[in-house]
């Protein structure tokens, strides 16, 4: 007896013999050898993998997976895939984008197909800065920050892209740190079983025209302070000790410290699959305020919302099974018609 | 020629060749449904015929003002109908606006229908009139009928107990009943498509029925119409017809297109007009497969129809000039790509958003030229509104077989104009072959056909053709990312070798009329009628005038040279300042002369015979 089995891939299977042209000590490496590993364990035929990407650093991503893939245009990545995933709804479609790329040219495309819940995983570098054109300021740098276009610094609001993701009606919205490897590769598996659109946000280093601009959060002394790990069911709590907590006071968060009265029983459990809208919206605004640290992990992942392509189908299938498949000989002639006799 | 018999009653019917009829009045009063209903039912009587329908951009400008005015013209004839007609035969004004717009072009002594009660000192101000036209004499040239539509409609149906501004809505087929009678047309296709059309709201269909019959026994029992006329059937081929607008054979053309590729049809579109009623009709059409995206803007409109061609579809996207400027830079991706897309530029005056709702031909050499680098693409133009199914099926024939992106250049004016159209079988459509590679062996994304130059479609989902495309230059053969100076310049050679080389792969252009003589028309697109009808009426006068419509415009008919070399002159009448014009005088060192209207208007027959007698003095 034989079965029809996947082949056992490794890493190396998704590896290219294309030359990496990414500045080394590039945040990318990583989340190109996460990807790699992850895709390997997911039991999807390797034929079966499509990567679209658009313009930027993090856009050069198709070329080093030994997948299909397709390097487009600035920021159209979203919507090309969305045509990809229309026609073929079998294929496992991943667009890889940065801040620029998705946030900037790229905006519409991008909460366009977050509300229609496309079934795309989307993985945006966010590195607060344009690599590519060589440091301009992005629509993720923070206020005033000096730029090459800004030498007296940036009057423009930064966005939060986790609220952007959130506002645009997203089913799966998650952010994961370029170095955090074991913490990238569970996030991207997630994203991987997600029905519908997977937003992730990876927080990634640009060190040459960046560098170290997320670095309250990676160095390693700091990490604990400055992070808290979301997972489902589970309370939020961080610190080097683990003696903080996020607690909920009225409509609004607070820190608190443990002990003195205070058990993690009073804490707010995170629920992904919360269904107000304003859960993860308070979730994701946490990094803008003093003394509260940035979540990374799963924000919402809400798998109840159908796939925008699973609804284009059924409609067809519905249409077909209602009048029959289409029959061009009866469709020329369809409407008034005359005939004209020798 | 016209013969004449008396009825019983004593009054006379008339048989005669053609007529012009113009339905005109306000956005609201439903113009272009008569005017649609008139064709149809003329059409099923076995005329030939040509309709112009020009309404504004607004959907409902200020009731009886000028800019609010739409109108709907139809030329139909028992012999071959070329034009919608220079001038109106027949002339049905609802209001002083429409009758104000309209006027100039109705034929001395034409037949002149006017709503007598919307002739008030308020109708006459927003139409921006002083004298009351149907008290100062100044319609003395024509034969003037001022009826109370108003009155009469809201008489007819009394009896259903209708709210007076419901009753009102009814008075267009009061109209259309009174040109029933007046063309002695049977009532019948209409009740049929009354009856199917709002088979859910029965009053409806009563109340415009009945508006309808009242029209038509108004002018019988009335003694204002002493003459009716009798158009008989053209003797067009033999055959089966419907009546088709050039948006709705493009979107027949796709399906039949797909259905012969036996692929998927994907269309990414975005509304805009005079290019929405592609969408609108490919999205019926879901028992074929179909699959229409309303996408968030002209930019994912095409690029998810390039992800559409890159999974394996037959992608294509639907636009006009403004929404082809969006969509530029993914034309250039998929010239790079070098997959198989068809856009439709449905031309309408410009620049910017300019005549939304007017025809123009000005986007050609936007079409030839209009991106960043050498970014070659072949460019089609239907002729006629049943040409554009046709064109669909070419231009999906060539993208297809050469891997190229393909333009069709439609315009307001095909879009929707509509014409009696032969209908083709199955039998009659070209095969279109779709090889996907499936083959690992000696697989590269870049190694082309040594014919066609096209390189394989290796669509996702195929074991062992894992590859990377995209817009950066690549390796020959390879596909991988390659800038050397050597290979890039082979690269843009051999995309326009390409492109160059499908001349080898379509007809020769052909001259209509005379072979050689004295002046030749050079021209493309929707001026096809006006030019072929003055081409003949020229040649009647013994002139020798030869007529070369070009359905390719990039690359060009390989013979098209040399047929510019056979007539002492060359003429280029085109809807824009000169663009096809400037193409021939620079591809083949021609005199050619230009003769550009500019006005959201087609020619007129008229005028281009005007412009050929200039030329032969």
């Amino acid at each position: 007896m034989t079965t029809a089995t996947l082949p056992v891939y490794t890493k190396k299977d998704f590896q290219t013999d294309q030359e990496i042209r990414w500045c080394p000590g590039c945040g990318d490496y990583a989340i190109l050898s996460a990807v790699q590993m992850v895709f390997a364990e997911l039991g999807v035929p390797r034929e079966k993998f499509v990567f679209i990407s658009g313009i930027g650093c993090s856009s050069r991503f198709p070329y080093y997976m030994n997948t299909f893939g397709f390097h487009t245009i600035h920021g159209r990545a979203p919507a090309v895939a969305t045509g990809i995933k229309l026609v073929r709804p079998d294929l496992d479609v991943w667009v890889a984008t940065g801040d620029g790329d998705s946030l900037s040219i790229g905006g519409n495309h991008t909460i366009h197909m977050l509300r229609r819940n496309v079934g795309l995983k989307v993985l945006m570098f966010n590195n607060k800065i344009y690599g590519l054109t060589k440091g301009q300021f992005s629509p993720t740098s923070e206020i005033g920050k000096k730029t090459k276009s800004t030498p007296y610094g940036t009057a423009d609001r930064p966005f939060n892209p986790i609220s952007l993701a959130i506002g645009s009606e997203a089913t799966f919205v998650a952010r994961s740190v370029d170095i955090f490897q074991q913490h990238l590769k569970e996030t991207l598996r997630k994203a991987a079983a997600h029905q519908g659109a997977a937003y992730v946000e990876i927080l990634q280093n640009c060190n040459i025209f960046n560098d170290g601009a997320w670095q309250d959060i990676t160095e390693k002394d700091a990490r604990s302070e400055h992070v808290v790990h979301l997972e489902h069911g589970k309370p939020l709590i961080f610190g080097k000790k683990r003696e903080k907590g996020i607690r909920m006071n009225g409509f609004d968060l607070e820190v608190v410290e443990l002990g003195n009265g205070i058990t993690e029983n009073d804490l707010l459990v995170h629920d992904e699959q919360h269904p107000r809208a304003a859960y993860a919206f308070l979730l994701a605004h946490m990094e803008h305020r003093e003394g509260f640290p940035t979540p990374i992990g799963v924000l919402r992942a809400w798998n109840n919302v159908p796939r925008y392509e699973d609804l284009i189908a059924q409609q067809i299938r519905d249409v077909q099974a209602k009048k029959g498949k289409g029959d061009l000989a009866k469709l020329l002639r369809a409407g008034d018609t005359w005939e004209l006799k020798a | 020629m016209s013969s004449t018999l008396a009825d019983i009653s004593g009054r006379k019917k008339e048989t005669i060749d053609k007529a012009v009829i113009r339905f005109c009045g306000d956005s609201g009063d439903g113009m272009q449904i008569t005017g649609s209903q008139f064709t149809n039912t003329v059409a099923l009587y076995g005329n030939d015929l040509a309709t112009l329908p020009d309404f504004p951009a607004e959907i409902r400008a200020p009731a009886g003002t000028l800019p609010g005015v739409s109108g709907f013209q139809v030329h139909f004839s028992s012999s071959d109908v070329y034009t919608p007609g220079d001038s109106v035969d027949a002339l049905i004004a609802m209001n002083p606006a429409a009758l104000k717009m309209n006027l100039p072009d109705l034929k001395t002594n034409g037949i002149l229908i006017v709503n007598l009660d919307s002739f008030k000192e308020t109708d006459l101000r927003k139409a921006q009139i002083v004298q009351n036209p149907l008290e100062d004499h100044s319609l003395d040239g024509y034969r003037l009928f001022a009826v109370e539509l108003t009155k009469l409609t809201r008489a007819s149906l009394k009896e259903l107990g209708l709210d007076a501004k419901s009753m009102d809505r009814c008075k267009n087929f009061f109209a259309l009943g009174m040109c029933y009678w007046l063309y002695n047309r049977s009532m019948q296709p209409t009740l049929r498509w009354l009856e199917d059309k709002f088979k859910n709201k029965p009053q409806l269909v009563e109340a415009n029925k009945l508006a309808m019959q009242a029209g038509y026994s108004y002018c019988e029992a009335t003694e204002a119409f002493q003459i009716s006329y009798e158009i008989p059937p053209a003797k067009l081929q033999p055959g089966v017809y419907r009546n088709i607008s050039g948006n709705a054979a493009l979107a027949l053309g796709f399906v039949a297109a797909s259905q012969q590729a036996g692929i998927t049809l994907f269309l990414g579109s975005y509304p805009i007009t005079p290019a929405s009623d592609i969408l609108h009709e490919l999205s019926m059409y879901k028992d074929f497969g179909v699959t229409t995206f309303q996408a968030e803007d002209e930019i994912a409109a095409v690029t998810s129809a390039i992800g559409a061609a890159y999974a394996g579809a037959l992608g294509i996207t639907s636009t006009s000039g403004p929404g082809m400027a969006l969509k530029t830079e993914a034309l250039g991706l998929a010239v790079m790509v070098e997959l198989p897309l068809v856009i439709c530029d449905i031309q309408r005056g410009g620049p910017s958003t300019g005549l939304p709702t007017k025809t123009e031909q000005a986007d050609l050499l936007q079409a030839l030229f209009g991106r960043n680098s050498e970014a070659p693409i072949p460019v089609l133009a239907p002729a006629t509104p049943g040409d554009c199914f046709w064109i669909a099926l070419e231009a999906s024939r060539i993208a297809i077989k050469y891997m190229v992106p393909v333009i069709i250049l439609s315009d307001g004016y095909l879009a929707n104009g509509s014409e009696p159209w032969k209908v083709p079988t199955v039998e009659d459509l070209p095969a279109i072959p779709v090889h996907f590679e499936t083959n690992p062996e000696g697989f590269q994304p870049y190694k082309r056909d040594p014919e066609t130059l096209a390189r394989p479609w290796a669509i996702p989902g195929t074991p062992g053709l894992e590859h990377r495309v995209g817009g950066i230059e690549k390796q020959d053969v390879t596909g991988n990312v390659n800038y050397e100076p050597l290979n890039h310049e082979h690269m843009v050679r051999t995309r326009a070798e390409k492109v160059e080389g499908i001349a080898q792969d379509i007809p020769d252009a052909v001259a209509e009329g005379d072979p050689s003589g004295d002046v030749l028309i050079v021209a493309w697109g929707s001026t096809h009628g006006p030019i072929t009808a003055a081409m003949k009426a020229q040649r009647a006068k013994g002139h020798r005038i030869g007529h070369v419509h070009l359905r390719y415009l990039n690359p060009l008919p390989k013979n098209l040279g040399d047929l510019l070399k056979r007539y002492k002159k060359v003429l280029v009448p085109e809807m824009n300042m000169g663009q096809l014009v400037m193409l021939l005088r620079a591809k083949f060192l021609v005199d050619a002369q230009s003769y550009g209207k500019i006005q959201g208007k087609p020619f007129k027959q008229s005028e281009i015979e005007a412009k050929i007698e200039e030329l032969l003095d």
